[in-house]
Order: C-alpha cells, then sequence, then structure tokens
C-alpha cells in the first residue's frame, strides 16, 4: 500500500510532460507564458510576459503567479504548472530576490518595483555552459 | 442490474481533461474484490452476490467466516457487502472484478460512511444562522434560538432540529462521473469528492438516475477477461477477440 495517489500523480505528470521542456524558473523571473487561447473553433497562442511573483505546489498540483503591467494597471495571471494549455515557457531573465512570494511587487510602482538580475548561484553555471 | 464493487478511498488529485481543464478527482481502488457468494431465488428468495474486498488476517478472522471464505476458496476478506443484481448478471463464487467494470464517462453512485464530527452545534449540524454578534447578545452566539412555541403546544416537536452527533453516517452521493480507470493499478478516478476519510469502504455501483453506459462489461469487468483478452490478442490477434461489450461469465474456479 505504498501511495497509489503519488504513483497516479506520477503518471499524469509523465503524460502531460510529454514533449514539453520547463525551463527552472522561480520567482523573481521574467517569463513568458504562451498560452493557447481558443476563439471559437480557431486555436491561437498569446504570450503573458511578466515576473513570476509566487510557485506554489508540485506537479500536477504545482501553479505559479505571473504579474505584469498592463496599461498601467497591474495584471495578474495563475497558471497551472503542467497546464496543457500552456505551450511553452521562455525564460527572459533571472531576478535576484530574497523571498518566495513577492507580493510586495503589487505595492510598488516604477523605480522601486524593479529587480536587479541574478547573474550566479542555482542554475547560472548550467546556462553558460550551454 | 448488474453488481456494484467495493472500493478503498485512496485519496484525492487532479488530472486534465481533453479541454485542458482540471478536473478533481477520487482515487478509489479496487483492491482484490471477489465474490464470496451468491444469493439465489430458490434458496434465498432473492438474487444478489456477495463481494468481498481488502486483506484480512487469517488469525484476525472469526472462525466462522473463516469457514465462508473456505467455501469460497477466497482469502478472508477485510470488506464485506451484498449487492442486489439481476437474475442474468449472477457471478460465479470466487470470480475477482476489476477496474473495467466501469467505463470513463459513465456515471456512478457512491457509498460511504462519512467522517465522524462528534457532538455538533445546531450551526454546524443544521446550518442554523446563529445570533449576533453584538446588540445585547451574550454568550449565546452559536445557539440554536427558539425551539417551539408557547404553553400550546407546551412542548418541543419531535423531530426538532438540534445540536447532536454529527457525522459517521452512511451517505449515497449519486451521479458521479467515471473519469478515467487505471487497469494496471486497478484504480477507478471519480470526479469530485466522496464520503469518509482515506482508506474507508465506497460501495460503487451504475447510477440508479443515469442510462447504463453500453459498453459497459455484462455481467461484470472480471480481471480473468482482462487477462483472456491479453492473451487473446497476443496470440492470434484475427481470432476470436472478444469485444468488450460480450463479454461472457469467465470461468474461474
Amino acid at each position: 500500500m505504498t501511495n497509489i495517489v503519488d504513483r497516479i500523480k506520477a503518471k499524469e505528470e509523465a503524460k502531460l510532460n510529454e514533449g514539453k521542456e520547463m525551463p527552472n524558473f522561480s520567482p523573481g523571473d521574467t517569463l513568458k507564458v504562451h498560452v493557447k487561447i481558443r476563439e471559437g473553433s480557431r486555436e491561437r497562442v498569446q504570450v503573458f510576459e511578466g515576473v513570476c511573483i509566487a510557485r506554489k505546489g508540485t506537479g500536477v498540483e504545482g501553479s505559479f503567479t505571473v504579474r505584469k503591467i498592463s496599461l498601467g494597471e497591474g495584471v495578474e495571471r495563475v497558471f497551472p504548472l503542467l497546464s496543457p494549455r500552456i505551450e511553452k515557457i521562455e525564460l527572459v531573465r533571472r531576478g535576484s530576490v530574497r523571498r518566495a512570494k513577492l507580493y510586495y511587487l503589487r505595492d510598488r510602482r516604477g523605480k522601486s518595483a524593479r529587480i536587479s538580475e541574478r547573474t550566479t548561484g542555482y542554475g547560472i553555471e548550467k546556462k553558460a555552459a550551454k | 442490474m448488474r453488481t456494484g464493487v467495493i472500493a478503498r478511498k485512496e485519496g484525492m488529485t487532479r488530472v486534465y481533461d481533453e479541454n485542458g481543464q482540471q478536473v478533481p478527482v477520487t482515487v478509489l481502488k479496487i483492491d482484490a474484490c471477489q465474490v464470496v457468494s451468491v444469493r439465489s431465488e430458490e434458496k434465498d428468495g432473492y438474487t444478489a452476490v456477495q463481494l468481498g474486498a481488502g486483506a484480512a488476517k487469517v488469525k484476525r478472522t472469526s472462525k466462522a467466516m473463516r469457514g465462508n471464505f473456505a467455501k469460497a476458496k477466497v482469502e478472508p476478506k477485510k470488506k464485506m457487502a451484498e449487492f442486489r443484481v439481476s437474475v442474468e448478471n449472477l457471478l460465479e463464487v470466487g470470480a475477482e472484478i476489476a477496474a473495467s467494470h466501469f467505463v470513463p464517462g459513465q456515471f456512478v453512485d457512491a457509498v460511504g460512511t462519512s467522517k465522524g464530527k462528534g457532538f455538533a452545534g445546531a450551526m454546524k449540524r443544521h446550518n442554523f444562522g446563529g445570533m449576533r454578534a453584538s446588540h445585547g447578545v451574550s454568550v449565546s452566539h452559536r445557539a440554536h434560538g427558539s425551539t417551539g412555541q408557547c404553553q400550546d403546544p407546551g412542548k418541543v416537536f419531535k423531530g426538532k432540529k438540534m445540536a447532536g452527533h454529527l457525522g459517521d453516517e452512511r451517505v449515497t452521493v449519486q451521479n458521479l462521473e467515471v473519469i478515467a480507470i487505471d487497469e494496471e493499478e486497478n484504480v477507478v478516478l471519480i470526479r469530485g469528492a466522496v464520503p469518509g476519510p482515506k482508506s474507508g469502504w465506497i460501495l460503487l455501483s451504475d447510477a440508479v438516475k443515469k442510462a447504463m453506459p453500453e459498453n459497459a462489461p455484462l455481467p461484470a469487468g472480471l480481471k480473468s477477461d482482462a487477462k483472456a483478452e491479453k492473451a487473446v490478442a497476443a496470440e492470434a490477434p484475427a481470432e476470436e477477440a472478444p469485444a468488450a461489450d460480450a463479454q461472457e461469465d469467465n470461468t474461474q474456479e
């Protein structure tokens, strides 16, 4: 009776991950999320670019929040990590932050809402080697 | 009427449907669910199958039950239940029911024992509104309030909803959709929640208020059928590959 639910989750995760490559991103990173949008019978891809301000959960139960300023108004979208509606996630820039949840960005505007780029640490060397 | 199945609640997770929508599902494991005995018209006056599921330790099984299991030549079972079936859907003793008994998209009714909540107040137990937080109310914010009239009738009517024991009772949830089955794990995934805790027993049967799916295996989806089908498919793909909807009652001694 090892955990059947875990095995079912792993299966579902493997199924959803098939043929997809997910960048290893964390809060503070700037992402381009390519979302499939259905308009009637037509399907097109929309890009949502912004700062990842939170990651929650893992695997099938994971989600992440992306925040951007659109026409002077803050917009946040929560995506399921493994959603089949996400075509791909592009990692634009890594950010250096000291918190796991960047909700403080909601109260900031302009200069104080900037995040400096992270050039060292986890996942960077690998990228440089490529 | 087909037989139902005894399943064990393993927990919940989520899967994605073909539209990319998340579907919350309950994972129900069908653990060695076998026919232990059969009720017949001539002997018992009604037709039913008695199923047993789970594995019980022999030393914790009573002598009387051990005799019953020995007669059926099955391992001692933890949970037993009877399902009324029509005559043509009776099963043989010892037959093991598999997850393929259900087909994705069909609807089922789930019977379980809800989680016990102990002695609960009227607000939690009957969704009463309680009293005001201010305006002179003291101490009795969550009380049920008045329970009746005056000197006439001079009593509280029977059946008045009051505080008392909540939960730990038989609960049926109807029309739950079967999202997927996993034959490898012998698991059924059902949309939404079912009553009871993890590792609680759930009786699953075809929904009473929905039409039976056409491709549901009759008289039941048995483990031996699945195996036989695989063997046949492996040996001779063209030869008498039994269609899923016309499965014969398999012989399993």
